[in-house]
């Protein structure tokens, strides 16, 4: 009965409560699309940079990340190679040498980045191949180089001339070569533009004198979610003495902090959202108070208790803000659904800004169950706490006043 | 028997700011199955009488005693409880829960008491058909005129079976037909079921009918009439 008395209380006022469970409902619908399409676009946007070179994660010999250098190359063994038979996650294993070398034309010289990759599998997790603007991608063991395009134009190199590379190789022996330019690549990232030149695998190995060495290994993974389980096997089935295992967060802090600072700049968002969600909850509650007064003096003057009474009220409100909650829930989820389906697409200068450091401009929405249950709950929580108001009101109230007014 | 004594009582309101002696001494004894009206002019005390009677005020000084118990002595909660089981009250309007049909505010305060759901449906239709409401119990209070309202919460008060009835100016808001009506089931209840009522008034068709008029002055019992 007092479940009854609290439903049809809600809709004793219908205009009110509909009121109340539109603001709820529009709350939530704000902060679920809000909070979609921020983790969507961060995680496109860490999916994309990621991707881009460095993997989710890398492995290398241990201490190498301190101190890059071509001394802690390690040797490429067969069972690194099929880490991925061993780790269900990994997806591709990359394998690269990296180092600097000086580049020179004779006339010009150039610091550069020499890495040396597995064409097909670098391929696959960073689309090399359609970064080629000239020329064409190189085959496994091809002594050609693909050159960043502002690497040629420092050192006024064109397709098909023949790149000078000198460098210390492994443990100091002399690393010279000369190779044909089979390719020329375009990163939108200014960084590697002016600096990297890649050679086959064998072929890198060779100039440096590191035969079967590598310097680190990158490995795909299919989503960041991937990362947890498969470091948790990397360290069982490493040799951790030897190895280090890094994931993007230890390679790129500056990602990961300017992902902090967006994220803390949305909390006073959602407060200031929340505050006033709470204000107009609180509007409603003390108008619904002030109106019965006289009605909750009879009801304790025949003899409800105060409890119950509080019961009761409280119960309306949590129903009210639990039908919001649930209507929000409902509305939000096909407007996430679209925009997850048909992400935000940005054009003008921003996209193209982004554009030209190789990122698509879109903002896809996440579509997961925990973002409409939190924000749901929260606002939930919220109006539960506001509805203590009354009770404390119930409590102190003395019906003989309450019905004088 | 005495279903109500008041010795000595005495009701200040704002001790601190201006006080109001609302109450300056009242004494007062209503034996079971009285049809008693309170009457006197504005601001003489009536309401605040009946509020003490009632357990819903405390007094400043005296003592009241209902049905034997000195409700004085009780916890807020047992008052509550008290109030529940021994009193009934009519208020001068909204007395009815307005989401709750005629039946279910009749059946409210038997709810409170845990009663079994065939009791409570059978008394609130026994009630509802005593006070000439049959074809009205599944109507909601906005659906009813005032003295229909006023009827129902007659027949609320009557629910728990309670000692007598506190009515303070049920016929207020009320025009003369339906006060007259109002009166005519509160006097047959008086004379066939032996209800005792308590109620204040202004109204003097309402003071002919009752058969022991108390007038207050001041705070002050200044008559008490009791007619053949
Ligand atoms: N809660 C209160 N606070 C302050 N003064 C009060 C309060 N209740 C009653 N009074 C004062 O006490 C006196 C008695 O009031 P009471 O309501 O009992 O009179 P009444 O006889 O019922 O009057 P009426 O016929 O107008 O209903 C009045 O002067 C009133 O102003
Ligand atoms: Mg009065």
């Amino acid at each position: 009965m007092l479940f009854r008395l609290a439903w049809r209380n809600i809709w004793r006022n219908k205009r009110r409560t509909a009121i109340t469970a539109a603001s709820i409902l529009f709350a939530v619908l704000f902060a679920t699309f809000m909070e979609a399409i921020q983790k969507g676009a961060w995680g496109h946007m860490i999916n994309s940079v990621v991707n881009y070179y460095y993997g989710y994660v890398q492995v290398h010999q241990k201490g190498y990340w301190e101190e890059q250098t071509i001394d802690k190359a390690f040797p490429l063994a067969d069972s690194l190679k099929r880490l991925g038979e061993k780790v269900p996650e990994i997806r591709q294993v990359l394998p690269r040498i990296e180092s600097f070398a000086l580049a020179s034309t004779g006339e010009h010289t150039s610091g550069v980045m020499v890495v040396g990759i597995s064409p097909e599998v670098e391929n696959a997790m960073t689309s090399l191949r359609d970064r080629v603007s000239e020329g064409a991608y190189f085959e496994d063991n091809e002594a050609a180089a693909l050159v960043a395009e502002g690497v040629a134009g420092n050192l006024g190199l064109s397709l098909g001339d023949t790149i000078v590379l000198i460098s210390q190789g492994y443990h100091g022996v002399n690393a010279a070569g000369k190779y044909p330019i089979k390719g020329m690549v375009n990163f939108g990232s200014p960084e590697l533009n002016k600096q990297m030149v890649y050679l086959p695998l064998p072929v890198a190995q060779y100039f440096y004198g590191a035969n079967g060495l590598v310097t680190s290994l990158a490995l795909k993974l299919d989503e960041q979610d991937d990362i947890k389980p498969a470091l948790k096997s990397l360290y069982q089935k490493l040799d951790t003495s030897a190895y280090e295992v890094m994931d993007w967060k230890d390679m790129l802090p500056d990602l990961v902090e300017a992902k902090a600072v967006d994220s803390a700049g949305n909390v006073i968002v959602y407060v200031i959202l929340y505050l006033i969600i709470a204000f107009g909850i609180f509007g409603t509650i003390l108008m619904m108070s002030k109106e019965r007064e006289y009605e909750f003096g009879v009801l304790i003057s025949i003899g409800m208790h105060r409890r119950q009474l509080a019961f009761t009220v409280w119960l309306e409100i949590i129903m009210l803000g639990l039908l919001g909650a649930l209507l929000g829930i409902l509305a939000s989820m096909p407007l996430v659904w679209y925009f997850h389906v048909n992400p935000l697409r940005f054009s003008g200068d921003y996209a193209a800004a982004m554009e030209k450091f190789g990122f698509e401009a879109i903002f896809p929405a996440i579509f997961e169950a925990h973002i409409f249950l939190t924000q749901a709950l929260l606002v939930f929580v919220i109006t539960a706490l506001l509805a203590l108001y009354p009770i404390f009101k119930i409590r102190k109230m003395k019906p003989v006043q309450a019905m004088r007014a | 028997m005495k279903v109500i004594t008041t010795k000595g009582v005495v009701k200040i309101y704002n001790p601190d700011k201006i006080p109001v002696k609302a109450l300056n001494g009242v004494d007062l004894e209503i034996e079971e199955g009285e049809f008693t009206a309170i009457v006197g002019p504005s601001g003489s005390g009536k309401t605040t009488l009946l509020n003490v009677i009632g357990g819903l005020d405390r007094p400043d000084e005296g003592d009241v005693e209902v049905g034997g118990h000195d409700i004085d002595a009780m916890s807020d909660n047992d008052l509550i409880d008290f109030r529940k089981q021994h009193i009934g009250f009519v208020f001068q309007a909204y007395n009815l829960i307005p989401v709750l049909t005629a039946r279910e505010n009749v059946e409210f305060v038997m709810l409170l008491q845990n009663r079994p759901k065939k009791e409570r449906h059978e008394r609130a239709e026994e009630l509802l058909r005593a006070v000439g409401l049959d074809d009205k119990m599944d109507k909601r209070p906005s659906e009813l005129s005032g003295g229909q309202q006023q009827r129902v919460a007659v027949a609320r008060a009557l629910a728990p079976k309670p000692d007598f009835i506190l009515a303070d100016e049920p016929t207020a808001n009320l025009d003369s037909k339906s006060t007259a009506n109002l009166l005519d089931i509160m006097a047959r209840l008086n004379e066939e079921e032996k209800i005792t009522f308590v109620f204040s008034t202004h109204d003097q068709r309402v003071i002919d009918r009752a058969r022991r008029v108390v007038t207050l002055v001041d705070g002050k019992v200044a008559t008490d009439e009791v007619r053949g």
